[in-house]
């Protein structure tokens, strides 16, 4: 049983595991949420049984870990120690696999990942494109480490950073650390962390409390669910430095209910530190008492608005409260609370390792270090990326991200989730930061990165997120709850080819009043997708309006199916699919859309082989 | 005792006083709807709204949960503030077409138009009802449920609440169970849809409902501003969407 | 959305569960969760309990009851579908799969069919956008890359089965508990 009792003993431990490092070969298998739903648990169990056959247990190590980022190819592993990158495995490759490690480590060539521009295969993880632009000082472990294992947490150096501030740091010197580093809160809105630290530190009130918000409701976003899934001890350790630097002796980690491993992997975390003797009374000897509790949400977005949280975890509806009072001033039950982000907290160890100094020379002016983002949608490499503050868009869509598939042009990008707004593809050197993005219009938010091509409607785009925002308002105040469901009314209206230009002018009006107006970050940021399209996107708009055409093609109403007769094969797939019976045809002749019937549902796009089925 | 400026004006108030109490006091008026003396600030209904300085910006916060601070800078009628209660009060009479006292406000504030598509929905969700059951009946028998567009006052289950004792004090307080006067052109959604005529409706129309407080815009299309020629609202903005 | 009968309620698992919790305020919702999870809805003489145990009014239960999605306060199906209409899902065609999957089920929109065997919901995202269009089924069942030509196999496999699976055994879908 571990039980550490020192700082000094951390060190020693982590010494020691380097030391009975072999260089036995060790498979490390990732089984994040996305992996696993690609098949990774099969690929695992075959992997198991391979080497139970061929009597091989002992001499290669099976490890199953974190989400190393690449969800678009997964499942994915590294095989080391030649740090072999193997993407798309499936089960049926088990035996190939073993078969390179015995048969002197020669790799599975169609396996490893094939660069698309030059067409070679690549060998290593950091010389696959998507990982080379990436600076990954938070996720970089992931790929590592067993999250349920915390030995393997102490042998990359964690806790170490707890170790160095129970010896040599006080409090306030901690939080001087953290000012210095520049972090700036990852969960949205960018509050400089150091500053909110101080502020809550000024207050004479106690007990104080530490949250942590993972309630990454911003759909799209799923980078605190991995770092909790795959590396939880690196969000303890920075809580329980958050706990030391504010005199606090409780924290609550909220995590929502969409996340069930990892509130798993978090609670297994949890208990694995206290009985290692880094959480509960008298942590390593120092007299520092703390503990940590999971939260579960339970399925409601704007419990991710920090106010909200409260309220949720004192058993509450999650309802805002107006600000001010700050929860540095009265947060959970009226006491000084502080509440970060999943990725700040993950933030605070590496700062105390490495330095504010070398932290703060990552990124740009006002914003430091590295950022978190999950890139989704039209884009070639879907995933988790990490990259130094000041990148350009162009280099995270085409460098990392790969481009846009199937030959498509980039159109826009939509950042921050609902409370953010699209960028437009004209603006692709932007550099990412806070403040430039909220110039152009957008906002950083916790790191949802959507790629949107020529085949998205910015209009439909619009009206999405209004529906996603009526239904999670609190529904409190009143230009929240009524303007998010009128923005929609207008949007669906204008969709479906019934608006007017002065539908327009009343977005905007509307827009203005709602975030001048509403209560809380969710209903001031709301109208946030409806401006920023109107702003870059307005002739879409008034194509719909004036023409009555959907550019993209997406809005039901204004598009009509149609079979290409010169291409149809009359293969009759088409008409087996369709939910309306709308389609006419004998095999082997021509087939027809009824369009009085179709309701474009798309599912004979989706099954018509020669691609027949054409969008007017 | 703190002191603040309020539109240039410095007042000193006790401890505790919000920035809607110390304005009050001073004459300003201030509209709200879900704020009744003898019940917990709510700021739901966003109309109290004032422009507040803490010397480096300039924010919106709501006057009836603000409270009043040493150095604090309020201006409780700037031109943002007004732009702001005057789109509020529009997306209102939209929501509530058929209340007397929301029609008042907008016609007090200049409202000419609703772009909105009508709803005609007798809540606003102010809370009023609830608080007062709660805090001043000490009953507790209604309450919200539900969130966002399907957030409204019920009572739990639908089945009337023990606790209930027909007092009737939700009713009272309600400010949007008044109705606006049954007049001509009563299918407008904006009350000063007749401002068009000049005498007052009980002379012309025999079963039309009155009120002994007669309505605003009846008010100002009185003799005083019979210079104003305001067109009757054309039939676009008279469709009134079913829930 | 009809039931027929309310299901009688068997209120001996609930003392039990309020002894694991204290009786304070804060631990509401993980009661409301634990009860949600044990009767597969929130029934109201048990709600009743809660607020009486708590000593917190009906309407605050009530309030809390309906606020959060993860409750309900009708019975749900015994295989809960979830499709995921996040961002990243909606711009790769998830509402259409949606639709597909109602018009198998032949329900009007989300809810739960009339025979209990299914409850559809939307859900904002369970964090597998690099998969998309993806749907969860019983909480642990991940199906990602989700075309309407798929919805049908999907479908069958809950179709026959009276308890939530045990972990299928196709290559593209399963996931088990780890």
């Amino acid at each position: 049983m571990l039980k550490l009792k020192s700082p000094h003993e951390i060190k020693e431990l982590q010494l020691c595991l380097e030391a009975s490092e072999t260089s036995r070969p060790c498979i490390s298998v990732c089984a994040g949420s996305g992996c696993k739903a690609s098949g990774a648990d099969n690929v695992l169990a075959a992997l198991h049984k391979e080497i139970e056959k061929r009597g091989l247990k002992g001499t290669i190590d099976i490890k199953s870990t974190g989400c190393h980022g690449f969800c678009e190819k997964g499942p994915v592993m590294i095989v080391w120690p030649e740090k072999v990158f193997y993407n798309g495995v499936s089960l049926s490759d088990a035996k190939d696999i073993v078969n390179s490690v015995t048969n002197g480590h020669k790799p599975v060539e169609k396996l490893l990942y094939k660069d698309p521009n030059t067409g070679k295969r690549v060998l290593h993880e950091n010389d696959v494109p998507f990982y080379a632009g990436q600076k990954r000082i938070l996720f970089g472990n992931n790929g590592k480490l067993d999250p349920k294992d915390i030995r393997d947490y102490i042998k990359v150096g964690g806790y170490a950073a707890l170790g160095k501030v129970l010896t040599d740091l006080k409090p306030e010197e901690v939080v001087a650390e953290v000012k210095a580093a520049g972090l700036r809160g990852r969960g949205g809105a960018g509050f400089p962390t150091g500053m909110k630290w101080e502020a809550l530190r000024k207050s004479p009130v106690k007990p104080r409390y530490i949250v942590c918000n993972a309630d990454e409701g911003d759909p799209g976003a799923f980078m605190d669910r991995s770092l909790l899934e795959g590396n939880p001890h690196s969000v303890i350790e920075g809580i329980i430095i958050g706990g030391y630097a504010l005199e606090a002796q409780e924290a609550y980690v909220y995590v929502r209910a969409e996340y069930p491993l990892a509130v798993e992997h978090l609670s297994h975390a949890i208990a694995q530190a206290e009985s290692a003797g880094l959480l509960g009374d008298n942590i390593l000897g120092s007299g520092l008492s703390f503990r940590v509790h999971v939260v579960q949400g339970a399925g409601a977005f704007v419990c991710g608005e920090e106010t909200a949280l409260l309220a949720s975890i004192e058993g509450k509806v999650g309802e805002p409260h107006p600000r001010p009072p700050y929860p540095v001033q009265k947060g959970l039950w009226g006491k000084p609370t502080v509440i970060n982000n999943v990725k700040t907290w993950a933030s605070v160890p590496v700062i105390i390792n490495r330095g504010s100094e070398w932290y703060s020379s990552i990124g740009t002016e006002y914003s430091k270090g590295t950022m978190v983002f999950s890139l989704v949608g039209k884009i070639n490499n879907t995933g988790l990326v990490e990259v130094p503050m000041g990148i350009t868009l162009r280099e995270m869509i085409y460098d990392i991200g790969g481009g846009i598939p199937n030959g498509k042009k980039l159109k826009a990008i939509q950042i921050g989730g609902p409370s953010g707004g699209c960028i437009p593809a004209s603006m692709i050197d932007l550099p990412i930061d806070y403040e430039a993005l909220t110039t152009a219009g957008s906002m950083m938010g916790s790191g949802g990165m959507v790629v949107m091509d020529e085949d998205t409607c910015m209009v439909d785009v619009a009206r999405y997120f209004m529906e996603f925002l009526e239904e999670e308002s609190c529904g409190k105040c009143f230009p929240c709850r009524e303007g998010t469901q009128h923005l929609k009314e207008i949007l669906t209206r204008i969709s479906q080819g019934k608006g007017t230009e002065a539908d327009l002018e009343l977005l905007e009006d509307a827009g203005w009043m709602i975030k001048e107006t509403s209560l809380c970050g969710l209903g001031q940021t709301a109208p946030n997708p409806v401006l920023s399209t109107l702003r870059y996107f307005k002739d879409e708009y008034l194509a719909h309006i004036r023409e009555k055409r959907c550019p993209a093609k997406v809005c039901r109403e204004l598009i009509v199916y149609e079979i290409e007769a010169t291409v149809c094969d009359g293969c009759h797939a088409c008409v087996k699919v369709c939910a309306s019976d709308a389609i006419l045809g004998e095999k082997e002749k021509p087939h027809e859309i009824e369009s009085g019937k179709c309701i474009k549902c798309g599912a004979c796009i989706e099954v018509c082989r020669p691609k027949a089925v054409l969008v007017h | 005792m703190p002191t603040l400026k309020i539109n240039g004006i410095d007042v000193e108030v006790e401890k505790g006083t919000t920035v809607l109490e110390a304005a009050r006091f001073l004459g300003i008026p201030i509209p709200t709807l879900c704020h009744e003396d003898g019940l917990t600030p709510y700021g739901a209904c966003r109309l109290c709204l004032v422009e507040v300085s803490n010397g480096r910006k300039k924010t919106l916060q709501a006057s009836c949960c603000l409270p009043a601070e040493d150095g604090l800078t309020v201006w409780t009628h700037s031109s943002r503030v007004e732009r702001a209660r005057r789109l509020l009060i529009e997306m209102y009479v939209s929501v509530c077409p058929s209340s007397k006292r929301i029609q008042d406000m907008a016609s007090a504030m200049g409202v000419r138009e609703v772009r909105y598509a009508a709803k005609d929905e007798n809540c606003i969700q102010c809370g009023l009802c609830v608080r007062t059951c709660e805090q001043q009946m000490m009953a507790g028998a209604i309450g919200f449920s539900g969130r966002g567009l399907n957030r409204s006052v019920t009572r739990p289950f639908d089945i009337t609440s023990p606790e209930c004792r027909q007092c009737g004090a939700c009713l009272y307080v309600c400010p949007v169970c008044e109705s606006r006067c049954q007049g001509p052109q009563a299918e407008t959604t904006l009350c000063n849809g007749c401002l068009n005529i000049s005498t007052v409706c009980f002379q012309s129309y025999d079963n039309a409902m009155c009120f002994l407080d007669p309505c605003h815009a009846c008010e100002i299309a009185g003799p005083f501003r019979s210079d104003v020629q305001v067109k009757p609202r054309s039939k676009e903005f008279t469709h009134i969407v079913e829930k | 959305m009809k039931v027929a009968t309310m299901p009688q309620v068997e209120m001996e698992k609930v003392e039990p569960l309020l002894e694991q919790y204290e009786s304070r305020r804060t631990n509401l919702i993980p009661i409301l969760q634990e009860v949600q999870d044990t009767y597969r809805y929130l029934p109201q003489e048990v709600l009743r309990k809660i607020s009486q145990k708590l000593r917190v009014p009906m309407t605050e239960v009530y309030q809390v009851a309906t606020f959060y999605r993860c409750f309900s306060l009708v019975p749900r199906g015994r295989h809960v579908i979830q499709v995921c209409l996040g961002t990243a899902c909606h711009v790769r065609g998830a509402p259409r799969v949606l639709d597909r999957i109602l018009r198998d089920l032949k329900m009007a929109g989300p809810g739960t069919t009339d025979d209990l065997q299914f409850t559809v919901e939307t859900v904002r995202c369970i964090g597998c956008c690099g998969l998309a269009p993806v749907a969860r089924v019983d909480n642990s069942h991940t199906h990602p890359h989700l075309t309407q030509a798929k919805v049908g196999g999907m479908l069958k496999k809950y179709e026959a089965k009276t308890e939530p699976a045990a972990p299928a055994q196709s290559d593209e879908a399963s996931h088990a508990k780890a």
